[in-house]
């Protein structure tokens, strides 16, 4: 698909292409966060408190997760659509392990080794599709969109079929306590959502494969003929997608305390909308996991503060909609206003 | 040059080239694998190849087949739509409204029906042709957009008092077997039908639709060559939305009542039903019978499953393994052959 089209016409050739998402790249997404902030502090009688920070941070990490799973595909270009079947798939594994093997009332030093079985069967698991993933995007050369929509709905099948489409529960105590903890008042949650971010900001930034990610996403082609190997980046791209899925597993066992095929599926679409409000640019190359941060963060903000209003979810997800192309109209009437005034002249 | 051959060898010679054009085909793969499943199921599950079963598949599918036939043209042209199903929903809902509450005539709710599904495809194209949003974002910003609002506004309520013109079933043919089975062509499978010609004539036989395959080939190209990529963007997203919301009123028609949420999460088995015939996301090839051929596939490994008693959950993973090793054949042939092709052998779009 990316290859396909040419460049819409105002970004051609323009330092714009470089600051896509806002007028003004990250500060233009700050500054609609800190408007957001005031505009609701303003029409909210106790919006600043502490009890909408901790909300706030309870309600983020599994979406934030979730983003930046699909973000790492995004920046090479392609796109991950399995990654909530691969978090299922993995939450229902890690439930289904720690209920099976131990049961409310087992010791502590046996629960612990249970637990740490479970972990390292899911992240076992996650890497498996990753790599599977990776291998069929990179040695098929069939677009990513069809290939994770086969994945999809092959790692769907499967745990539909195996839990008949049932919740799983029962985790063991000691898994819950430590999910609930807050060291420090921050939601352990969280701390992993930030842990998380600044290692997949790191890897995208400051290392080779993150370098040849965002070129593949520029022109694999030409990636090809500068001596990466693009198909192993690219398997590594869905590894890394995958492995991200799996820490959105943890949370997602955390928040519900049990595990379901059909747990966050709408999610799906708001990652995609969430990375391109961030800035990350849907064709590939371009993208920051600090501009995806910030706009989370806003998309949180304005269903916070929505949901104050007393305005329905549905609402909400449409504003959220509305959002993006409010944004994305902002961006390309700002691309085209020096021309207009050169003509002008 | 090989010699000049003699009669037979040179039939032969002609039949084996035909063979190697039809083989680069993914219609040809797609009608293979059907013969061979159909063959299977049609051996081992007794009840798979009677008339009645056959007819009875084409009208569970025809809603999924009307909106593919719009899906097709998005696709030829270069774009992707996500937001059809969104499309469908409040297409039929807004009918059901105008017919249940205000009483409306039949023609004048129809026609309000695919005003609205053209109206949010022309929204698309907007989007997509004047604010050059990726058609991708577009398309799924315009679903939540277009979706959250019909469920707030309708509460999630549905509509069960459809008028009698909109239910009642419409029999064009009835037949009796001998076995004692009753066959009847119904509306959906007629307008599936219609619905079918319509795109194929449209995409084949007008100006418009080889255009559509020029800008989907390459936008720049055809933009120079004098085409009005504007004006197209608008006929194809235009014309998905009125497939989603024939296709949604259809449904309405199937079940006797309009659920808001009763088509979401159809768009990727659509998607998925399009690319299996062959149409490809970079736009400028697919054509109309593979379309179907891909619909043909997915309704009988459905159907001939069910029948072998095959628990339902499992479909979902025939499906993924299905597109998986499908698309995977077609790029991996299609690679093959445009390493070999000569110039007399461009690929065709019939």
């Amino acid at each position: 698909m990316a290859d396909a089209r040419p460049l819409p016409a105002a970004k051609q050739g323009s330092p714009l292409r470089l600051f896509a998402g806002l007028p003004g790249g990250h500060l233009g997404l700050v500054s609609l966060l800190v408007g957001l902030l005031l505009l609701f502090a303003f029409l909210v009688p106790g919006f600043l408190s502490v009890a909408t920070l901790n909300s706030f941070m309870y309600q983020l990490p599994l979406l934030g997760l979730l983003s930046l799973a699909m973000i790492v595909p995004l920046m090479s270009g392609g796109l991950n659509l399995a990654i909530i079947a691969t978090t299922s798939q993995s939450a229902l594994l890690m439930v289904w392990i720690m209920g099976t093997l131990a049961p409310p009332g087992t010791g502590g030093s046996s629960a612990f080794l249970v637990i740490l079985l479970a972990l390292a069967a899911g992240l076992l698991l996650c890497v498996l599709i990753g790599l599977l993933t990776g291998a069929l995007v990179a040695y098929t050369g069939v677009h990513p969109i069809l290939v994770t929509l086969g994945t999809k709905s092959l790692i769907d099948g499967v745990s539909i079929y195996l839990t008949r489409g049932m919740a799983l529960s029962g985790v063991p105590d000691a898994f819950a306590a430590a999910a609930a903890s807050t060291p420090l008042g921050v939601p352990l949650i969280f701390l992993l959502l930030v842990a998380v971010a600044v290692a997949v900001g790191v890897i995208l930034k400051h290392t080779p494969f993150g370098l040849a990610c965002a070129m593949i996403g520029s022109n694999p082609e030409a990636t090809r003929y500068s001596a990466v190997d693009t198909g192993r980046v690219l398997v590594g791209v869905y590894a890394l997608s995958s492995v991200v899925c799996f820490f959105a597993a943890l949370v997602m066992i955390a928040t519900f305390n049990s595990a379901s095929a059909d747990y966050a599926q709408s999610y799906l679409l708001v990652t995609i909308l969430a990375a391109v409000l961030g800035g990350v640019d849907p064709f590939g190359g371009f993208g920051t996991v600090t501009g995806l941060m910030i706009a989370l963060a806003i998309l949180q903000l304005l269903s916070s503060g929505l949901n104050q209003f007393g305005v329905s979810t549905y609402l909400t997800v449409a504003i959220w909609g509305a959002t993006l192309i409010l944004v994305v109209v902002a961006q390309t009437f700002a691309a085209r206003l020096p021309a207009r005034f050169r003509r002008r002249k | 040059m090989p010699e000049p051959a003699s009669g037979p060898d040179r039939a032969v010679g002609a039949a084996l080239a035909r063979w190697r054009r039809l083989r680069r085909r993914p219609e040809t793969w797609l009608f293979l694998v059907i013969l061979a499943v159909g063959t299977l199921f049609g051996l081992m599950a007794p009840g798979f190849l009677t008339l009645p079963n056959v007819i009875d598949l084409l009208e569970t599918y025809s809603v999924q087949a009307i909106i593919a036939m719009g899906l097709f043209v998005v696709l030829v042209s270069g774009g992707i739509d996500i937001s059809f199903a969104a499309t469908a929903s409040v297409a039929q809902y807004c009918a059901a409204l105008l017919a249940s509450r205000l009483g409306l005539p039949a023609p004048l709710v129809i026609l309000a029906g695919l005003a609205v599904g053209v109206g949010l495809g022309c929204v698309n194209a907007a989007l997509i042709h004047h604010l050059r949003i990726t058609s991708i974002i577009a398309t799924i910003a315009m679903m939540s957009v277009s979706f959250s609002l019909l469920m707030y506004f309708s509460g999630g309520r549905s509509i069960y008092d459809l008028p009698d013109w909109w239910t009642s079933r419409v029999v064009f043919y009835r037949a009796e077997l001998a076995s004692g089975d009753i066959v009847r062509v119904t509306l959906p499978v007629v307008l599936m039908g219609a619905m079918a010609l319509l795109t194929w004539a449209l995409m084949t036989r007008t100006s418009i639709g080889r255009q559509i395959y020029a800008m989907g080939g390459n936008p720049e190209a055809a933009r120079r060559v004098g085409i009005d990529v504007g004006r197209l963007t608008y006929v194809a997203y235009g014309y998905l939305g009125f497939a989603a919301a024939l296709g949604g009123l259809v449904q309405a028609h199937r079940v006797g009542e309009s659920v808001p949420n009763a088509m979401v999460n159809t768009e990727l088995a659509v998607l998925s039903a399009a690319v299996l015939g062959g149409a490809s996301l970079a736009g400028g090839v697919g054509t109309v019978p593979g379309v179907l051929l891909g619909i043909v596939l997915l309704a009988i490994l459905q159907n001939g499953l069910n029948l072998l008693g095959v628990s339902p959950y499992f479909f979902q993973i025939v499906i993924g393994v299905t597109i998986l090793v499908s698309t995977s054949i077609t790029v991996l042939s299609s690679r093959r052959g445009r390493r070999l092709r000569t110039l007399g052998e461009a690929p065709s779009h019939g």
